[in-house]
């Protein structure tokens, strides 16, 4: 017994102090090299803050010049996939930019009716702000945290809590800004929770992400009558985000409405981060 | 010349697990599948856990601090956070390494199975207790099951290249 208990901690010490031929390090210094290092993660100083930013800049980038070599391969299988499905979708979009035209008509004379409306109420540059268009430099598709590191930084004005768009559709907000680069969370994340608006009812709800499944409603009212196909907006609550930027449908998923994204996250290259503060959240 | 060519060979070998480990925490390229979650799989626990297990001096644990860091950089998590629940794992595979008289790969994969219990409820704890950032534990249990029982498999695969790395070195 006193023997086994001997070689359990002679194991124990030899795994764990003692270093190999070629090793430099021990384990257990590691060990507490790591701790130590998550321990300065809760510290907020400006030095250490450069050094993480300059860290993350550097690994950005060669991350960025790692995964060449398989995004290549990946776009030389997606391409040829897309030559096959040429014709297919040849015929689709034809039909669509019908659609799309006669659409293109009925939305000229719904917006100079609209552009009319904002003059009366004074209220007409509510939707202009200014943007930056950046690249999605990686895109770690992993199941539990979704996001994405933008190719550029606090030199290009960025910064935490700005929203990220998608064309016209909000897809998430900066969360973490380097000088060449920065981190935004996705409306899919679990831990984002956005404030929402849900036309045409005007019922107000936080819109909370689910991973790979659609993202969940929350705090709606009660007796609330919501229908499947309503159209999801940031409700620009607390002043976070502008107003009424699309980011979904409802729909109805086992008797629970849940939001279908206007955008693909999966499929994220170029998007705009707006810049500009959303009107009357000047203080 | 012949003796340099056999020397630049073998240090080839021995150099691919290390670059096996690195390109998977700098690339994008991982195993986490977008439409087969349930297949998803950590093959950077796989490679730490059969290279400390068999051979510590190709993956030297400095190595494996520092992949974590990357890794942590590039998900986005806190800095520290995989470097420590790699070296945990590490750990476990060094344990077992001083305790085994005689080595297989059956008991390895036994072994396996509760260091990447452990590793995970390390890594999901750290995040949920000291960041409060909620991790999805049911997409993790299915990619530590399916890391498990993929074990054995890319474990034949790395013995052919461990043979291969011994062979160099003894001609």
């Amino acid at each position: 017994m006193v023997t086994s208990r001997d070689d359990f901690s002679i194991a124990i010490r030899s795994a764990f102090l003692k270093k190999g031929i070629k090793q430099k390090f021990s384990l257990l210094a590691l060990i507490i090299a790591s701790i130590i290092l998550l321990s300065l993660e809760t510290v907020n100083s400006k030095s250490l803050n450069f050094v993480r930013s300059a860290i993350k800049d550097a690994v950005y980038r060669i991350s960025f010049v790692a995964s060449i070599p398989v995004d290549s391969i990946t776009s030389a299988f997606t391409n040829i996939q897309n030559y096959f499905e040429v014709y297919e979708q040849y015929e689709i979009v034809k039909s669509k930019l019908q659609q799309l035209e006669n659409q293109q008509n009925q939305n000229n004379y719904l917006k100079m009716e609209n552009d009319k409306l904002k003059k009366i109420i004074d209220n007409s540059d509510i939707y202009n702000y200014e943007s930056v268009t950046t690249k999605v430099l990686v895109d770690k598709k992993s199941p539990f945290l979704k996001s994405v590191i933008l190719n550029k930084g606090f030199d290009s004005g960025l910064k935490r809590g700005m929203p990220v768009l998608d064309g016209p559709y909000f897809v998430g907000r900066i969360t973490e800004v380097n000088y060449l680069s920065s981190r935004a969370l996705l409306i899919n994340d679990l831990n984002s929770k956005i404030p929402v608006l849900i036309e045409p009812m005007g019922y107000q709800a936080i819109m909370s992400g689910a991973g790979d499944k659609p993202a969940l409603l929350e705090f709606l009212p009660k007796n609330h009558q919501l229908e499947v196909g309503s159209v999801v907006y940031t409700s620009g609550t607390g002043g976070i985000f502008f107003p009424g930027i699309p980011i979904g449908r409802v729909e109805s998923i086992e008797k629970k409405f849940h939001i279908k994204f206007f955008s693909d996250l999966s499929q994220l290259y170029l998007v705009n981060v707006i810049t500009s503060k959303p009107i009357g959240s000047e203080q | 010349m012949v003796l340099f060519r056999k020397n630049l060979v073998s240090r080839f070998f021995s150099l691919i697990p290390l670059l096996i480990l690195f390109f998977l925490a700098f690339s994008e390229t991982d195993f986490n599948f977008e439409k087969l979650s349930f297949l998803s799989f950590n093959l950077i626990y796989i490679v730490i856990f059969y290279w400390v297990l068999k051979n510590p001096d190709i993956l030297g644990y400095g190595f494996i601090f520092l992949a974590g860091i990357v890794n942590d950089v590039i998900i986005g998590l806190p800095i520290g956070v995989s470097s420590t629940t790699y070296l945990v794992l590490a750990g476990f595979a060094a344990y077992t390494r001083y305790l085994t008289v005689e080595p297989s790969l059956i008991y390895d994969w036994i072994v396996f199975v509760p260091s990447i219990a452990v590793t995970n409820s390390v890594y999901f704890y750290i995040l949920r207790i000291f960041f409060d950032i909620d991790v999805n534990y049911i997409a993790l249990t299915l990619n530590s099951g399916v890391t498990i029982l993929l074990y054995p498999f890319v474990g034949i695969l790395f013995s052919f290249l461990s043979k291969l790395i011994i062979v160099q070195k003894n001609v």
